[in-house]
């Protein structure tokens, strides 16, 4: 068990988890409750600084995506895209449709890759009172093993379209360094058929899990694409009637900065939280679903909409299968594009970009000069949108559950963080910060 | 070897992509084996389970970049029997060891709004310059095929068979055409220590150096070429500048003047 605190004095308990586990990065928690109040909730963010947007600039524009891969290992395909997007609309350059092809197949096996990491890995043993997978695989070793399976198909279609899985070397601006050849690219057609089989699996596997029965109003925001099940482009659109441009990100939502956090936290032009992610995206864009994602939607209790936190395994299951469904069609139809890129030249320019990262909108903004050096960058993660809206749903668990004992109390404070997979590592500005109490 | 119990596996996060790590999960049914070997007792980013040290193998991602992470690395070290490095953040302090001779407040300014919540240190280092490392493993991101052979080799009780030779001597035997000397590209490959699988000449591009410095690179015979390439002097300092950039080697390349 992690180092934990519960004091209880006259009415007063505080729950504490020093390094909270399973997630990617460095978090930790502190709930304070008072006569059986809930009277402060930090989620704090204590992930070593980083300083990407300060040492981004006076860097070459075409050096933009290969940096900013490295502030997940977890998505860098979100972070090479969003910047992408953001500096070729700065430059006004569309891509060849067969390159925002392979764009989305590499994306979709990000999700995969990231989705069933999350799921199987970090967010199953939750369900299961295990501590780790290690644990899950002496106990259930055929539903562990297909998840790595389908973890290493997520993998393989990076490799094969990337180079590798771990900060890819084979995209760049406008496109690739070398198109994939087509019979390779094809040869993860029969994979993916299995990949589709192996997600069904795992998702009525976890569609048994004991879930706790609560739900929660969201603001839900993510891309909206009217061609696709938005993954590589769209508007910004929410629940609640938002629907812009990209490039007005900043009109509608904002962030703020708090002492227990590195991660400047996401909140809306009205300043009410939100989320991004699979339960945004399930909700904002579900008729774009295949039939054969929403069947299985339906076959593990999902509605059109998902409320229920805790639900958000089955939700990344449920794209999951889709990303595999959208791959292997991609995968059938792949021809390699022709240029591999569309060559590029700087000038003084401008732009925005934005993409869904396996947790949520990515939101990048640069400006370069007239040599194409950058003079300014902005990068929104996904996890730091969530952060405040996390805060919120711990204190409604934690109120929820105060007759719990203490361990169980801690652990499920522990999963209601990690039913939002926080990437840490992506959501601080890439700082260390010492952390204070208010 | 006859043990009463396995031996126990550590792994340690400072300032880095998680990616290193990431990498050990990425092993597959080879991570199910290493469950098997180890006892996997701390490993943060996967399991809620710590058992108490003394560690037989430690592997330390990410760079120091923190007070407390000073403090944290030795308390490591004390409890590590074996501890090796993983990645360009440990081993060479990573990206953003970009930060290293910059002014940190005006960084800090630049990022956030309330500076003064911050605390940051003004470099970010690898784990080698605060403690001693048994094994240094390169990479941004390291090869998990080379993570493989550094834990069977701990088990094994012998040296790790990791090549210290460039990269062009892996280019060379996988029959590609030389992306610099025939394709005009500058390519960080002849001071660049192999291991990557030869990923960026594959797909016709020059190596970024991702893997860092090779065993006594010689950067002075790469500069003409480089040159020749293309690069101006501004343009060379930034391509050695990137993900091993507090490589020693590399920095003092970064640096040379023609």
């Amino acid at each position: 068990m992690l180092p934990a605190t519960t004091m209880t004095e006259a009415g007063t308990r505080r729950i504490k988890v020093d390094a909270l586990a399973r997630v990617e990065g460095e978090g930790a928690l502190d709930v304070g409750i008072r006569d059986g109040v809930v009277t402060s909730v930090a989620f704090r963010i204590g992930e070593p600084a980083r300083l990407f947007e300060a040492f981004l600039v006076g860097r070459q524009f075409w050096e933009v995506p290969d940096i900013t891969a490295r502030i997940c290992g977890i998505c860098p395909i979100a972070y090479m895209l969003s910047s992408s997007q953001a500096l070729e609309h700065a430059l006004e350059i569309a891509v060849s449709e067969p390159v925002r092809r392979l764009r989305r197949l590499i994306y979709c096996g990000e999700w995969i890759a990231s989705h069933v990491l999350h799921a199987a890995f970090l967010h199953a043993p939750d369900f299961l009172g295990a501590a780790d997978a290690f644990a899950l695989a002496r106990r259930d070793p055929a539903l562990v093993k297909t998840a790595l399976a389908l973890k290493g198909l997520g993998n393989k279609i990076m490799e094969v379209a990337g180079g590798r899985a771990i900060h890819p070397v084979n995209l760049r601006l406008g496109g690739f360094y070398r198109a994939p050849a087509a019979d390779t690219v094809r040869a993860l057609c029969g994979p993916l058929r299995e990949g589709m089989a192996q997600a069904m699996d795992l998702g009525h596997a976890f569609a048994r899990f004991d879930f706790p029965d609560t739900e929660v109003d969201y603001t839900f925001v993510s891309l909206h694409d009217p061609a696709a099940y938005a993954i590589e482009r769209g508007r910004i659109v929410s629940n609640r009637g938002l629907d812009a441009d990209v490039a007005a990100f900043d009109v509608h939502l904002r962030e703020e900065q708090v002492k227990h956090s590195t991660a400047l936290r996401g909140l809306t032009a009205a300043g009410a939280s939100y989320v991004v992610g699979p339960l945004a995206r399930y909700a904002n864009n579900y008729p774009q679903l295949t039939t054969t994602a929403r069947d299985f939607a339906e076959a593990l209790g999902l509605g059109p909409v998902c409320r229920n936190p805790f639900k958000s395994i089955l939700v990344r299951m449920v794209e999951t299968l889709f990303a595999c469904e959208e791959a292997l069609a991609l995968c059938e139809r792949y021809e390699p594009p022709v240029p591999a890129a569309v060559p590029i030249q700087p000038r003084a320019s401008e732009g925005h970009g934005a993409t869904e990262a396996p947790r949520g909108l990515c939101y990048h903004h640069y400006r370069m000069d007239d040599g194409g050096c950058i003079t300014a960058a902005r990068i929104v993660p996904p996890t730091a949108q969530n952060q405040r809206q996390i805060e919120a749903d711990l204190a409604q668990v934690v109120a929820a559950n105060l007759d719990l004992p203490a361990d169980a109390l801690q652990w499920r404070c522990e999963q209601a963080i990690r039913n939002f997979d926080p990437c840490i590592s992506c959501a601080t500005h890439f700082l260390t910060v010492s952390l204070r109490q208010e | 070897m006859a043990r009463s119990s396995p031996p126990k596996l550590a792994v340690w996060k400072f300032a880095s992509c998680d990616g290193c790590q990431l990498s050990l999960l990425d092993c597959g049914e080879d991570l199910l084996a290493i469950g098997a070997r180890f006892e996997i007792a701390r490993f943060t980013e996967a399991s809620r389970a710590v058992i108490r040290g003394p560690y037989d193998l430690s592997l330390v991602e990410g760079s120091i970049a923190t007070v407390a992470d000073v403090k944290r690395i030795q308390a490591v070290r004390r409890q590590s029997r074996w501890l090796v490095s993983i990645g360009a953040c440990a081993t060479a302090g990573g990206i953003q060891a970009l930060r290293n001779g910059a002014a940190i407040a005006d960084m800090v300014k630049a990022v956030y709004p309330r500076p003064d919540y911050i605390d940051a240190l003004a470099t970010a280092t690898p784990i080698a310059d605060h403690v001693p490392v048994d094994f240094a493993l390169h990479g941004c991101p390291i090869d998990r095929r080379q993570l493989i052979e550094v834990i069977a080799a701990f088990l094994e009780g012998r040296k790790p068979n990791i090549p210290t030779h460039s990269l062009c001597l892996d280019c060379k035997r996988a029959g590609i055409v030389c992306v610099m000397v025939a394709g005009g590209q500058p390519c960080l490959g002849p001071v660049t220590q192999a291991g990557c699988g030869v990923l960026c000449p594959s797909v016709g591009r020059g190596c970024y150096g991702c893997f860092g410095p090779m065993e006594a690179p010689n950067p002075a015979a790469l500069r003409p070429w480089l040159r020749r390439s293309g690069l101006d002097a501004e343009a060379i300092h930034r391509f050695y500048r990137t993900f091993n950039a507090g490589a020693a080697t590399f920095r003092a390349a970064s640096d040379d003047h023609d």
